[in-house]
């Protein structure tokens, strides 16, 4: 049982772990497999120590370190499969079983989804079943099973109580392992030929979305991310961010208001539609409206936000940030250089320059693949005019080229582009496929524009989404294909269930523990207040589960109760019985002393008699027994 | 006076009691009442406390919301266990059963029979006294007997000492025990030493032996086994198809008839030694279906035969006092 315990346990780790230590765990589970048959075959102890210092310096190698997260958990974990090799005494048994908590607990470190709960339930069933199975070894394990499941159950209702109640600070409590955070996936600071078609690839949530107001239209879903102003002809990367106060949106149109969830992807900035107006009171707005956090995100947060999809952005156009937006690397792609200049030539204003890129991207037969062709050292004249094939990123990259070289102020944008509705929640889902890559342009008197030459080129990324502007045969994720419409709905529901288990179990924190007390009616609760109202609710709770669980308890049996009952009746009639005296003896005599109510006596002495020392108790005997006492009156 | 009451019924009344009360075996079934029911983590159960604040501080430190499920789920089973913990044991009834006399170096054993009146099952019930322990399993509306052997040394009444019940169902994390001392002593013997019997003379003053003859070896009838019997007497064909273990009877021996005497034995004798020698020697006479009497200073069992005999024989010895 424990072993079965164990091994739930790190089921899920398998895919975390190095790929060695899956084989020792797998190697140990078999010879403790092994030994569980044959007693012999467990290892000396000498061996163990062996084992367990050869692991310890196998975590430092796989990590070059020992100290941290993850070489923590596999340590663990090994520590774990050889602590089952040992289990002799009743000590070792608990010790296994605490590992097991542990390494259920260091689950949740690289996922907290609910098969990976549901798993973890089991593990402690499982254990548990192994600890109920240890202190009664006489029992059948169905008899355990029964019993553990029962204390399960009646440990929910305090374990509801105390994630609800309990008060809730937010962590870290101190400085944490540089690993903690690997392994998140989402936009970064740079952007290179590539970088947006492989995430493109990933079905992973970027963000959930709840709309408050009537949602804009698709084509307006532009999504802000980090913006990029820094070429050196191959890569975009982000300037310095400059945190500005007066930055100012000159809005048109009806304002949306939503909600957005974000998922950790351990970087600073908070995705709004363009162009936020109002911003949440942890974040700030940079002088490229970004709206960025002070702390990365490393956990799933809420905000909200209300943003107008008809905006002007007259900020940010001073004279050094102009200056940024114009410079371009040296000595690389002449094609584009020329034709940039030849626009500049013949066309008056920087409108006209970039309507006449628009329309050279319109017109130019540009292919949209996610598998563009390798690109050389002038990537932007190779593109635009050898393979013409290309990510969302090439358009991007390209049209800011050429308005650099033609003088028009212009910068990268990157962010996601569209969502998707979940029509069983509600809520738009914004996955990492829908990674997008535009550009902005600086005009006098405007402020800057966005222009999105992937639009102009394949407008039906932008009106339909990816999965309409990709070609046949791409490798899109599976999910997102719209040929599969039950595995959509499938898709739909399952992610709507998440949701609202991020929304409810993962995302309690600090703020929504406030929210929920003061809909229950305590407006500002302090910790005290709210230990308080824990301890009383718990012990409210373990009072009801007392008296469930000693509802059964009893002094005497229903038959000698009845009887007692029917003898107090008696005494109180003057006709007590005596000490000595048997039920029969007793019956004679009271038959006797009220001849009017012999024949109850008489029953009422021999169906006691039968149950009590009779072959064996019979429940409609009872109730007839303490039927005819109930009615009994002397 | 309200206050009297309220510390009666309060562990910590209790514990005082237990501490500086009395401790007289108590007649009669006894009752474990809630108030005799005490309960405390056990070392694993200390242990489980810590893994458990170790798992919250884990769980705030890194903002797992899943942890601090599993943290309270966790605290919740622990919660839960110190309820069945003590159910398992409150409201037991302990009585006490019979106890068959034995010879001192031997175990006593003591019957304690657990009633167990609810409707759930009770499950390992420890008892302890004087580093015995055995275990049991008390259905629900069911009672078992347990045997719980102690050690004996001298001769005479053994009384039960007190008697640690304790459980650790169902997680082993809690302890629940209480403490009970039913009246209850065992008869030991002396231990009889290895000596023969006495040979037989026909001192017709002490009457030591009166032979049969040569049909010493006829058949008589079967009787319980008990430990002095030898076993080459065991009927075993006979006890195969009874319950118990049964030792023929031989008739020709039953004619023989023995005087033990205290007076007769060398001067130089022990008490003790006396008695145990005595004490042999009523068994081996009543293994071989010899009729024998016993003389101590002042007292005298006449001559008979058979098991009540023997039993008695021996009870006088057992409670002699020099």
């Amino acid at each position: 049982m424990l072993i079965a315990g164990a091994t739930l346990a790190v089921a899920s780790h398998t895919q975390w772990l190095p790929f060695w230590v899956d084989f020792a765990a797998a190697a140990l589970l078999v010879w403790r497999a092994i030994a569980s048959i044959r007693p012999g075959a467990l290892p000396p102890r000498w061996l163990l120590i062996l084992l367990t210092f050869s692991g310890a310096i196998g975590v430092f190698f796989s990590y070059r370190t020992i100290m941290g997260r993850d070489p923590g958990v596999t340590l663990l974990v090994l520590l774990l499969f050889l602590k089952l090799l040992e289990t002799r005494a009743r000590r070792d048994v608990f010790v296994v079983a605490f590992l097991v908590y542990f390494v259920a607990l260091a689950n949740f470190f690289y996922s907290q989804s609910i098969p990976i709960a549901g798993l973890m339930l089991l593990t402690v069933f499982v254990t548990t079943t192994a600890l109920v199975g240890f202190s009664a070894p006489l029992r059948p394990v169905v008899d355990d099973l029964k019993t553990a499941g029962r204390m399960l159950a009646q440990a929910g209702p305090v374990m509801l109580l105390l994630f609800f109640l309990f008060p809730r600070v937010q962590g870290p409590l101190w400085g944490m392992p540089q690993d903690a955070y690997s392994g998140v996936t989402g936009l970064s600071e740079t952007m290179s030929p590539g970088s947006i078609s492989a995430l493109s690839l990933s079905d992973a949530i970027a963000f959930r979305v709840k709309f408050e107001t009537e949602p804009p239209p698709r084509a307006l879903l532009y999504w802000r991310g980090p913006v990029l102003s820094d070429f050196d002809g191959l890569a975009w990367r982000v300037g310095l961010p400059q945190l500005r106060r007066n930055m100012s949106v000159e809005a048109a149109g009806t304002p949306v208001d939503y909600e957005v969830t974000l998922e950790p992807h351990n970087r600073n900035w908070m995705f709004a539609l363009e162009m936020p107006a109002r911003i949440p009171p942890t974040a700030r707005l940079t002088s490229e409206y970004l709206v960025i956090s002070l702390t990365p995100i490393r956990s799933r947060v809420r905000y909200e936000m209300r943003s107008f999809p008809q905006f002007q952005a007259p900020s940010g156009g001073g004279p050094e940030d102009l200056a940024i937006a114009l410079r371009l690397p040296r000595g690389v792609n002449p094609r584009s250089l020329a034709l940039a200049s030849e626009w500049r030539e013949s066309l008056a204003d920087n409108s006209a320059i970039v309507r006449r890129a628009i329309e050279f991207f319109r017109g130019s037969r540009f292919e949209y693949t996610l598998q563009p062709p390798a690109l050389g050292r002038n990537s932007v004249d190779e593109f635009l005019f050898d393979t013409k094939q290309g990510f969302c990123e090439h358009f991007a990259s390209s049209f800011v080229f050429l308005m650099r070289a033609a003088g028009v102020p212009a910068r990268v944008v990157t962010g996601y582009q569209g969502g998707d509705t979940n029509p069983v929640d509600g809520y738009m889902v914004v996955r990492q496929a829908d990674a997008h890559a535009w550009a902005e342009v600086w005009l006098a008197g405007n402020g800057w524009k966005r222009v999105d030459p992937t639009a102009a080129a394949v407008p039906v990324r932008v009106e339909l989404g990816i999965t309409a502007a990709a070609p046949a045969g791409a490798t899109l994720p599976l999910l997102m294909r719209t040929n599969l419409n039950w595995l959509k709905g499938l898709r739909n529901n399952w992610e709507a269930l998440t949701n609202q288990w991020n929304q409810w179990v993962l995302g309690y924190n600090p703020d929504r523990q406030r929210e929920m007390l003061s809909w229950l009616g305590v407006p500002q609760p302090s910790w005290q207040t709210m230990t308080v109202m824990l301890f009383w609710s718990v012990a409210g709770v373990l009072l009801l589960t007392a008296l469930w669980l000693l509802r059964g308890i009893r002094r005497e049996d229903t038959a000698q109760r009845a009887w007692l009952r029917f003898c107090d009746k008696l005494a109180r009639e003057g006709l007590a019985r005596e000490r000595a005296e048997g039920p029969l003896d007793y019956a004679n005599r009271v038959a006797r002393a009220l001849p009017a109510r012999e024949n109850a006596v008489r029953a009422i002495a021999s169906l006691y008699v039968d149950q009590r020392y009779g072959p064996g108790p019979d429940t409609r005997s009872i109730d007839r027994l303490r039927h005819l006492v109930r009615e009994f009156a002397p | 006076m309200k206050l009297d009451r309220v510390l009666q019924y309060s562990q910590a009344y209790n514990f005082f009691q237990w501490v500086f009360g009395k401790h007289a075996p108590e007649p009669g079934v006894v009752f474990l009442s809630q108030r005799r029911v005490y309960i405390l983590p056990t070392r694993h159960g200390l242990t489980f406390g810590l893994a458990v604040i170790l798992m919250l501080i884990g769980s705030i430190n890194y903002n797992l919301s899943l942890g601090y499920v599993l943290t309270f789920l966790l605290a919740g089973l622990g919660i839960v266990s110190i309820l069945h913990t003590f159910r398992n044991l409150a409201h037991l009834y302990v009585g006490a059963g019979r106890v068959a006399p034995v010879f001192a170096g031997d175990a006593a054993q003591f019957e304690l029979v657990f009633e167990n009146k609810s409707d759930f099952d009770r499950h390992s019930l420890d008892l302890a006294c004087r580093g015995a322990r055995v275990s049991c399993d008390v259905p629900g509306r069911h009672h078992r007997s347990v045997m719980l052997p102690a050690k004996t040394e001298k001769r005479g009444w053994l009384q039960l000492e007190r008697v640690t019940v304790d459980t650790r169902f169902p997680l082993g994390l809690m302890r629940a025990w209480s403490y009970v001392q039913p009246d209850m002593r065992a008869l030991v013997y002396p231990r009889p030493d290895s000596a023969p019997l006495p040979p037989t003379h026909s001192d017709a003053e002490t009457g030591d032996a009166v032979s049969a003859g040569p049909g010493a070896d006829d058949f008589a009838g079967l009787r319980p086994y008990h430990a002095s019997d030898s076993p080459r007497h065991i009927a075993w064909k006979a006890s195969a198809r009874s319950e118990l273990l049964l030792t023929k009877l031989f008739a020709g021996r039953a004619a023989s008839e023995l005087w033990f005497d205290w007076d007769r034995l060398p001067a130089g004798m022990h008490t003790e030694a006396r008695l145990s020698r005595l004490a042999r020697w009523v068994i081996l006479a009543e293994e071989r279906g010899l009729r024998y009497g016993l003389k101590l200073p002042g007292v005298e069992v006449p001559l008979g035969e058979g098991f009540p005999h023997r039993e008695r024989c021996l009870k006088e010895l057992a409670l002699y006092r020099g």
